[in-house]
């Protein structure tokens, strides 16, 4: 079940991929925190998708998931992994390359 | 009474059931483990860098595949899969054509420290809903995951890490597929991150040790939750075909034997056996000091099976097999044409060359190979030097053992040393190992050496006790037959001594004999003569007896004649007138 949020664009800058199991609560709590950080942070410039995998198993694979949930940055710059539930806000707009400062 | 079902021999023999094992098909280890590794529970491979534990998990997936028809998963946290099946093409397992197949799922876990973001709580389930879907999506029965521990570099969070793990384990069984589980050693630990504390049904422990600059693998069952398992060290060698954990062979004395005969090749050695021969499939040791012609004796035994069309194997750790083949030629023994022909294979290597297992499983292999029925070392003394007395032992036990179920007669030479006064004991200590026992040895009499042979022991028939001197000749080797002197058997010199002094002797028998007989004809010739003239004498006096007799009878003859006719009246005359006279 990918869920696809705000397609702001052709060339968005941020492409966001969270891996979430179900309705687990690190996987509630992970959905509403990246959603949070994108509104407060991002608005309109991004690209979420929210894939559950106990949906979609062969992803796992091919996504090379270990923890759970995961979010993976695939724009811009690097390509991260942040695995958890997001809530140390810190680190998630450290590894995003995001300046709290811009809001 | 044969239908009662009731029968209460039925009911005891249907005995509790056994923990369920799954064969792990690699050489050996089924049998130490007694039958496998535990079914749909978790194994714990550890071990040091270099000890075979990745190749262990594969060849126990492989394995699982051809052997035993299931399908496996294979989770690598280390090499990809790539690497791993290059690795392994080597050993003859394909890979990618299993995967192709469906019977196989490679999946490589990518850890990296650096591209990991810990940002909140968390869980691996997503390495469980990746295994998960590998196992479900080929229907596996084998899960290995080699150097799971790998997870620890790249999530910091140990806490969280160990109950995933445990719950991995928990979950593993659940599902009830036999796993294999790699882990590195650890100091002091089985395992680097303790993971024995979280595998607890069986653990294997592997290692590789250098004593004297040779490298031993070991594998050792530290333990095996309920059943039975061997204790010991066993070393294994990763060979063309894989693991081989040895013994390979039954570690139980229950082999089949046979009452067929082989012949020595000496005719005058197999009189000394009271079944004349050794029998096919025992094994032979020929003991002696150096120059004793225990590798001359070897190579008549090998010619004498490929003489009667039979497959010999020569494995020399002394000569090189040209060197053998015209040494022999000197004494008449020709190897060349069995060689030629195939019936004879020499396989010639420095002992040193190779660890003792290394040595076993070539031996092993070769006779696999070759199917010989016998099977002749020269000489097992030298394995000593690339492994320690019991070392040595162990393996020739190994390789007897080997020997023995194949059925496969088995000649050792075996060097001992001069000085040691008591040469009944080979310094490996395997002579009673074998069933018969043949030495060879200096008899040192007065400036002079000679050969001579004893059996010590023939298991199952008589043999002769005496010391029989024997002759390296051009034709090959001669037993002499026993010489008797004052002072027991005598050889050498004394032996010629002995016998120019029974030549002597009978010599001096027979001229007393013929003497004798030329007196008797004399004497018998005189009282031949006696006996003629006694008879003419008697003839004589016989005749002149007869003549008297004669003469009287005709005397008396006419005495009464005259006296009849004395006493007749006068012829009556007649009336009638006589005539004019």
């Amino acid at each position: 079940m990918a869920d696809q949020q705000e397609p702001a664009g052709e060339e968005v800058e941020y492409v966001l991929h969270l891996f979430i199991t179900g309705a687990t609560p690190n996987s509630t709590r992970a959905v509403r925190n990246i959603k949070e950080i994108c509104e407060l942070y991002l608005k309109g410039r991004y690209e979420l998708l929210i894939v559950d995998i106990y949906q979609q198993p062969e992803l796992a694979q091919h996504e090379q998931l270990i923890g759970a949930p995961t979010l993976i940055k695939r724009r811009p710059g690097l390509v991260r992994r942040l695995v958890g539930d997001l809530s140390d806000r810190e680190r998630v707009l450290k590894a995003l390359g995001i300046t709290p400062l811009m809001s | 009474m044969q239908d009662n079902p009731t029968s209460p021999s039925t009911g005891s023999s249907a005995a509790l059931p056994k923990l369920p094992k799954a064969p792990s098909g690699i050489d050996g280890l089924d049998e130490i483990t007694e039958g496998g590794l535990p079914l749909g529970r978790p194994t714990l491979v550890c071990g040091s860098a270099g000890c075979g534990k990745t190749l262990m998990g594969i060849e126990f997936l492989v394995r699982g595949i051809q052997d035993y028809n299931e399908p496996g998963v294979l989770m690598t946290f280390e090499e990809t899969a790539a690497e791993l099946a290059a690795n392994v093409t080597s050993l003859g397992f394909d890979l990618p054509g299993l995967q192709a197949e469906g019977k196989l799922r490679l999946d490589h876990v990518h850890v990296d420290r650096s591209e990991i973001e810990e940002t909140g709580e968390y869980d691996l389930e997503g390495l469980f809903i990746r295994l998960g879907h590998a196992i479900d999506s080929i229907g596996a029965k084998r899960v290995v995951l080699d150097t799971i521990e790998a997870l620890f570099s790249g999530f910091p969070n140990q806490g969280v890490l160990r109950s995933e793990i445990r719950r991995l384990f928990h979950w593993l069984k659940d599902k009830g597929v036999t796993t294999v589980i790699t882990a590195e050693r650890g100091e002091g630990t089985l395992t680097r991150q303790g993971l024995e504390e979280y595998v607890s049904d069986c653990v294997i422990l592997l290692d590789n040790r250098v004593i004297d600059q040779i490298t031993t693998r070991r594998l050792r069952i530290v333990k095996y939750r309920g059943s039975t398992h061997g204790t010991n060290e066993y070393p294994y060698l990763i060979t063309e075909d894989g693991i081989s954990v040895l013994p390979v062979t039954s570690l139980q004395l229950n082999h089949a034997v046979s009452n067929d005969i082989v012949s020595s090749g000496i005719p005058a050695l197999d009189e000394m056996f009271g079944r004349r021969g050794f029998y096919q499939g025992s094994s032979v040791l020929i003991t002696g000091t150096a120059g004793t012609a225990k590798t001359t004796l070897a190579a008549t035994f090998a010619a004498e099976v490929c003489r009667t069309g039979r497959r010999c194997l020569f494995l020399a750790f002394e000569e090189s097999p040209q060197q053998l083949v015209r040494n022999m030629h000197s004494v008449n023994i020709e190897l060349a044409s069995y060689v030629a022909n195939g019936l004879l294979r020499i396989e010639a290597a420095r002992p040193t060359l190779n660890g003792l297992e290394r040595h076993l499983v070539t031996i092993h292999k070769i006779i696999g190979d070759y199917k010989p029925d016998a099977v002749i070392i020269d000489p097992i003394s030298n394995l000593i030097s690339v492994g320690n007395l019991s070392e040595v032992k162990s393996m020739l036990i190994r390789l007897i053992d080997f020997l023995k179920v194949n059925n496969i007669t088995a000649l050792f030479t075996s060097l001992v040393s001069g000085r040691n006064i008591q040469q009944e004991m080979t310094e490996e200590g395997v002579s009673s190992l074998v069933d018969t026992w043949i030495s060879v040895r200096d008899l040192e009499g007065i400036g002079e050496r000679n050969r001579g042979l004893s059996i010590l022991k023939s298991r199952g028939m008589s043999h002769s006790n005496k010391v029989r001197e024997f002759l390296v000749t051009d034709q090959g080797i001669q037993l002499l037959d026993v010489v008797i002197g004052p002072a027991g058997i005598v050889t050498g010199a004394g032996r010629l001594t002995q016998q120019l002094h029974e030549q002597a002797q009978t010599l001096a028998a027979q001229q007393e004999q013929e003497r004798k007989d030329r007196e008797l004809e004399r004497r018998r010739r005189v009282l031949e003569a006696t006996i003629g003239n006694l008879r003419t004498e008697f003839e004589s006096v016989e005749e002149e007896l007869r003549q008297i007799n004669d003469e009287e009878l005709a005397r008396q003859k006419t005495l009464a004649h005259n006296k009849a006719q004395f006493a007749q009246p006068l012829p009556l005359q007649s009336e009638k007138p006589p005539r004019a006279l």
